[in-house]
């Protein structure tokens, strides 16, 4: 399968990533599912970089960018999770709607 | 065809990512997620980004989850969520059926021709400022690792009184 026939099946798959990562951040109530939301979005960003790349002509520079991305996501995941600790520890739970003391 | 199947098996495995209840398995359907979108990136020409997403995409961040449920323990929340479902599917449809309307009839022109760059060069000399940027929020995610792995002080408090 050439260049051609892959681009129209990824950037399908972009925006199905992108669809479930948003749909999953809006529903989601437990906060190490946000980034697992988060993650999946990214997956679909990284795609679509790579694919613009490749649709410019110069798919290295789409790469060097996707590496900054992967870079930038690993540090949200772990920054992330470390924030879901810090707050089951402190509030005892992972709820969203239960550790959002601005509405009271 | 091995276009398709990998692209409709990342979507899957996302789909079961966010569905189960259950946080580990959500996070190892991720990392199936990962590792697909790694071969995706592979079969799209660039091998690469494909490697580093695989070692980082699928191990690391997989460790890192592991790690943090672990740490946190599981709990699954079943009540209803902020936004209404059927309202959240309805905006989302909405949103990537647009993008795709727009999007999908321009991948019929034909591609450019390949520029003889290559990833070290691009990577090394053109995107200098990327690199700090990189350097920065490495030492952010060190920072972060140690606040992961920081004692909980009320078992410190409480192995300081058994002592």
């Amino acid at each position: 399968m050439n260049s051609i026939e892959i681009l129209p099946v990824v950037i399908a798959a972009v925006f199905c990533l992108l669809g479930i990562g948003i749909y999953a951040l809006l529903v989601t109530r437990n906060l190490i599912k946000v980034v697992v939301a988060l993650q999946i979005m990214v997956k679909g960003a990284l795609l679509a970089l790579v694919a613009a790349g490749r649709l410019a002509g110069n798919v290295d520079l789409g790469q060097s960018m996707a590496l900054t991305v992967i870079v930038a996501d690993t540090i949200v995941a772990v920054v992330g999770l470390a924030l879901a600790v810090q707050i089951r520890r402190h509030f005892g739970t992972l709820d969203l709607k239960s550790i959002a003391t601005l509405r009271k | 065809m091995w276009a398709i199947l990998v692209a409709a098996g990342a979507v899957g495995c996302a789909v079961i990512a966010v569905s189960v209840r259950r946080l580990l398995v959500s996070a190892l359907w991720l990392a199936g997620a990962s590792a697909l979108t790694a071969l995706l990136l592979y079969l799209l020409g660039a091998p690469e980004i494909a490697a580093i997403e695989l070692s980082v995409g699928a191990g690391l961040v997989t460790v890192l989850f592991v790690f943090a449920i672990n740490i946190a323990g599981e709990e699954p929340i079943e009540k209803k969520s902020v936004v209404p479902r059927w309202l959240a599917g309805g905006i989302i449809l909405a949103a990537v059926g647009l993008l795709a309307f727009m999007d999908l009839p321009r991948l019929t022109m034909g591609l450019p021709e390949m520029a003889g760059n290559d990833f070290m060069l691009n990577f090394w000399t053109n995107r200098r400022l990327d690199m700090l940027l990189q350097l920065i929020l490495i030492f952010a995610g060190v920072m972060a690792v140690v606040g992961l792995l920081s004692e909980d002080p009320a078992k410190r408090e409480h192995k300081e009184e058994g002592k």
